[in-house]
């Protein structure tokens, strides 16, 4: 049963995801970006992460992708426009990929899970509940690692404000 | 054939629980139509609807059967399958959220750690449907109250959830079960009193949430002819509407769990567990009612502004304060 899960998970996470780069229409695009979203939250809750599938949707689903949306309305769309399917140097880029598949295999042939680290074994998770643990580690452990995600986070904030911010008169 | 028949069972009470679940919620959603219009009409000085029924009982049936009646008319330049669409991703998005409320201590159809995660989750996801339906119009006026709508959401959204903050920290949990527990465990009962910055700030981010008035403006009739529904006819245009009242009456549900005790109440009624929390959920709609009657719409920019400057800030307030509370207590 969980394989069934996981199989149609998969193959609906790969197409949803061609569907959005194929797509000609910018909105379809985005639109399959969220079918794709909602099958991933669905793949974390088949892994006990209930927290990272409701974050997946809170954050990605539901701000991320609703201010792609904005975007996408406000510039000015033409379906007529009809760009070439391929640049001229699609031969470099295919090898490019190809070798990049080929990496991937690679790591995935050697691939071993990793040991369980301190407190954070699966029988943990599940009984002192996900979102519970993940808190602890995050604030106790990894607070610097927290902080600095913050700092950074703020960094940029600042930035996009500075960059779109109004020049007063005899200011440039 | 047994065997199968013991695996399938839980199953089969499951799907009819929801459906129990979901025609009582379709009952309290269509006479909370009758009640707003019978409302407002006593309060405006006028009778309301009365001539279909017993003092117009049944008129929330009768408009289904007009509605279903009518002519569905999709506009020419419309994208089709995204105009479908639109109205049943509101729709789905506002009983969805049902499904993790407890109604009483035994019965919350799925029990969820996350559930308040989960409520946030759908209602980001109900956003969709007004901003698709919006686009998919092909309409000027469907647009701009699409555009409306999404800034307003995503703004409050923020508000809503840093509101429910504070609940999370006094209770220790995202379980909406577990919270009514802390709630009736703590010294005040309920978490309104204690937590009474972030129950402000939590109503008025629900009006603008579920975009009633007086934070309308992505249907404001007056600019926009009805926003970003505006090219919908018949059932479809009952859909919308159908989610606008499901978000009302899930929202207020939400608030009767996080702060007024979902269902304990002062003393126990036998045989109706489930007594005090309905009477906290018709009391807080009629509250939403009121408050349509009472205020006008405000200007686009001042409902930003409310969104972004005042209501934000006293809800980061609220959880510093609690914090510092839990923290020294």
């Amino acid at each position: 049963m969980e394989k069934v899960l996981f199989g149609y998970l998969a193959l609906a996470i790969l197409l949803s995801a061609l569907f959005a780069i194929f797509s000609r229409n910018v909105v379809r695009s985005v639109l399959w970006l969220l079918v794709l979203f909602l099958h991933q939250s669905v793949l974390f809750l088949t892994l006990q992460a209930e927290f990272l599938a409701a974050i997946q949707i809170i954050v990605y689903a539901g701000a991320v992708l609703v201010l792609f949306l904005f975007v996408v309305y406000l510039i000015n769309l033409r379906e007529e426009i009809r760009l070439p399917k391929f640049l001229g140097s699609y031969p470099l880029a295919f090898i490019a990929v190809l070798s990049m598949l080929i990496l991937a295999v690679a790591g995935l042939v050697g691939f071993v899970p990793a040991k369980t680290v301190g407190s954070l074994s699966p029988g943990a998770i599940l009984k002192v509940g996900h979102t519970q643990i993940l808190g602890e580690h995050l604030f106790r452990e990894h607070i610097l690692a927290f902080e600095i995600a913050g700092v950074l986070l703020l960094v940029a904030v600042l930035g996009a404000v500075v960059l779109v911010r109004r020049l007063r008169e005899g200011e440039l | 054939m047994e065997a199968v028949l013991k695996m399938a069972t839980p199953w089969l009470i499951l799907i009819l629980e929801a459906l129990v679940l979901l025609v009582v919620a379709l009952l309290h959603v269509a006479y909370t139509t009758y009640a707003e219009r019978k409302i407002i009409g006593h309060m405006q000085q006028r009778l309301g609807p009365n001539r279909v029924g017993p003092r117009g009982l049944l008129q929330p049936i009768a408009d289904v059967v007009k509605l279903v009646a009518k002519e569905d008319i999709v506009p020419s330049g419309a994208d089709k399958s995204l105009f479908y669409l639109a109205p049943f991703i509101s729709l789905v998005a506002g009983a969805t959220s049902l499904a993790v409320i407890p109604v009483w201590e035994k019965f919350a159809l799925a029990n969820v750690n996350v559930g308040l995660l989960v409520i946030l989750a759908m209602s980001s996801l109900s956003s969709y449907g007004i901003i698709l339906s919006g686009w998919a119009s092909n309409s000027r006026y469907a647009f701009l109250g699409g555009l409306r709508a999404s800034a307003q959401v995503i703004s409050y959204e923020v508000a809503m959830a840093l509101s429910l903050v504070g609940v999370m920290l006094m209770a220790g949990s995202m379980n909406l079960s577990e919270i009514v527990k802390a709630q009736v465990a703590s010294p005040f009962k309920i978490y309104a009193i204690p937590q009474i910055i972030g129950f402000f700030v939590f109503m008025v981010s629900a009006i603008a949430e579920t975009n009633r008035t007086p934070f309308d403006l992505p249907e404001a009739e007056s600019e926009l002819v009805a926003g970003y529904f505006v090219e919908y006819s018949g059932i479809r245009f009952g859909l919308f509407y159908l989610a606008e009242y499901f978000g009302m009456v899930v929202m207020s549900a939400l608030a009767v769990t996080c702060f007024l005790g979902g269902w304990a109440g002062p003393f126990e009624i036998p045989g109706i567990p489930f007594f005090w929390f309905l009477v906290k959920l018709y009391a807080l709609i009629f509250f939403y009612i009121w408050v349509r009657a009472t205020l006008p719409r405000y200007r686009y920019d001042q409902l930003m502004g409310l969104g972004w400057k005042i209501l934000i800030p006293l809800a980061l307030l609220n959880i510093v304060i609690t914090g510092l509370i839990k923290v020294l207590v």
